[in-house]
């Protein structure tokens, strides 16, 4: 048989190549970040720190985003509550709205919200920024001068990540339970005091470290995309401008996924 | 130290996919001498400079660092042997997060433990060697022309009194004058450490000043080599060709 009728013609793609090249793409994608993930964590929990360059990060990463994250979660909190409200007077359940809120804030909502947040704030800025250390080669100065990227770059904005995410967290929390608060007493007719032992008497500490739980791992996520899209950044404006792309996009749909495998191990179905 | 060379590379293949960029490069520098690679553009000087480095592994062959093999040399052993080089990077690399000083001095802060008061003062000492005021010191790498970026990068490289210093393009986007300056501060400062010297350009005016010997990369492989005195005395069409910047010749343009 000829070589040329094994390949396919130029413009006409053959679908099963197409997707055999494509899973092997993707197979081959997840072994390098997972290698990468586990070089950074390794990196993290071992000496040398870098303890200036840690406490950097904590700063770009955590205090520099509460804006957003507390803008997103009053929003939302505030949001959630009308439409409990308006749900539940269908079949009469308008009081539940302090109980509802709280849970679906605490377990779900506050911390979802807070790391797609993120996944656009801080993983596509490591990603650019990482990137263009890349392709000006400031990447390559750091190993001449005897740093290792792995430790003095992604390791503190890993560290930084697990540690400030779980506290926006708890802050997402309050300001997002207290958006529901406000509506429900503003315009909703609730009671203030009742409101509020409502929402105290229903909240359990299982309901908060769930989100915690979930907060640690979608801080690392959100690092560790940042960093391993920026690493392997191609030279060029759009050789960075791709890599934030793809760590927000990346670290968008891990912390969805994440957060669903996370929810079916950790909540509790039984009676 | 030994009396061989101080770096060697032994027929060191390098490729990426299917494109063979090193097809068997044999270059050595002594202690003491400035080497001078010329190659057009694609050529694989930036790719033999990052094989040198360690910053890439060869597919095949070797490289000798002060008589011993650091081919494969990971983590210690290879920080070991950077300590002992300066490189000044073709964009500078400055990191721009950090001042010009703490750039100079990041070596000394990081690797060699200095305060940062002592760090500080050696970090302006070197910034003197390259013909620039403490001034300059607490400004960030955005804040300073190219040219000044260069010295810079050329002062982080001093810092450490290294033993051996690459150069990639050290002219590059500078203008002649500044070129020269630059040329200058790179013969004065290597002689006055007594180190050797790899440099890789396409600056014909810089190799001439710089160089000891020079050496031309072509299609992968070193196809001459001799004093600087001779280059243009070379016997060899494509040194003559890439020493006289014609179009024409064994050498196709790389359009």
């Amino acid at each position: 048989m000829s070589n040329a009728s094994t390949k396919p013609k130029a413009g006409v793609p053959n679908p099963l190549q197409w997707l055999g090249s494509a899973t092997l793409g993707m197979l081959a994608e997840i072994g390098r970040l997972s290698i990468f993930t586990g070089k950074t964590i390794g990196a993290s929990f071992s000496p040398r720190w870098y303890p200036a360059q840690i406490i950097r990060q904590m700063i770009a990463i955590g205090f520099y985003s509460l804006p957003v994250v507390g803008l997103s979660a009053v929003f939302i909190g505030a949001a959630l509550a009308l439409n409990i409200y308006s749900g539940g007077s269908r079949f009469g359940a308008e009081q539940f709205v302090p109980n509802i809120v709280v849970l679906g804030i605490t377990r779900e909502l506050g911390v979802t919200i807070t790391g797609l947040m993120l996944a656009g704030r801080v993983s596509a800025g490591i990603a650019a920024e990482i990137g263009a250390m890349r392709v000006t080669e400031q990447i390559d100065a750091l190993k001449t001068l005897s740093a290792n990227p792995f430790r003095y770059l992604y390791a503190p904005r890993f560290l930084a990540g697990i540690l400030t995410l779980p506290i926006l967290v708890l802050i997402a929390d309050i300001i997002g339970v207290m958006g529901g608060w406000a509506v429900s007493t503003m315009g909703l007719g609730f009671d203030s005091t009742t409101y509020l032992r409502n929402t105290v008497d229903f909240l359990t500490w299982e309901d908060v470290t769930v989100g915690l739980i979930k907060a640690v791992v979608f801080g690392g996520v959100i690092a560790i995309l940042g960093c391993y899209h920026g690493d392997k950044s191609s030279a060029g404006a759009t050789g960075v401008g791709r890599a934030a792309t793809f760590a927000m996009v990346g670290a968008a749909v891990l912390i969805l996924a994440f957060n669903y495998l996370i929810s079916t191990l950790l909540v509790d179905f039984g009676s | 130290m030994s009396s061989g060379p101080l770096l060697e590379l032994k027929d060191v293949h390098k490729s990426f996919g299917p494109k063979q960029v090193l097809k068997g490069v044999n270059l050595d520098v002594s202690p003491g001498k400035s080497l001078v690679v010329l190659g057009g553009s694609g050529s694989g000087k930036s790719v033999m400079l990052k094989n040198a480095l360690g910053l890439m592994t060869p597919d095949q062959g070797q490289i000798l660092f002060d008589g011993d093999d650091v081919t494969h040399d990971q983590g210690k052993t290879r920080e070991a042997m950077r300590a002992r080089i300066g490189m000044l990077f073709q964009s500078a690399a400055l990191f721009d997060s950090l001042t010009v000083w703490e750039n100079i001095a990041f070596r000394l802060l990081n690797s060699d433990g200095l305060k940062r008061k002592e760090a500080k003062e050696r970090a302006v000492e070197s910034l003197k060697q390259v013909r620039l005021g403490s001034d300059v010191a607490d400004l960030t790498p955005a804040e300073i022309s190219g040219g000044m970026q260069k010295r810079v990068g050329l002062a982080r490289a001093i810092v450490s009194k290294p033993e051996l210093i690459f150069f990639d393009e050290p002219t590059t986007g500078l203008d002649p004058i500044t070129a020269d300056a630059i040329n200058d501060l790179i013969v004065e400062q290597t002689k006055a450490l007594g180190a050797a010297a790899i440099s890789i350009t396409h600056d014909m005016a810089s190799a001439r000043k710089i160089a000891d010997e020079i050496a031309m990369l072509f299609e992968g492989k070193i196809i001459w080599r001799g004093p600087a005195s001779e280059i243009d005395h070379s016997g060899n069409d494509h040194v003559d060709q890439f020493v006289h910047g014609r179009a024409d010749g064994p050498i196709q343009p790389a359009l």
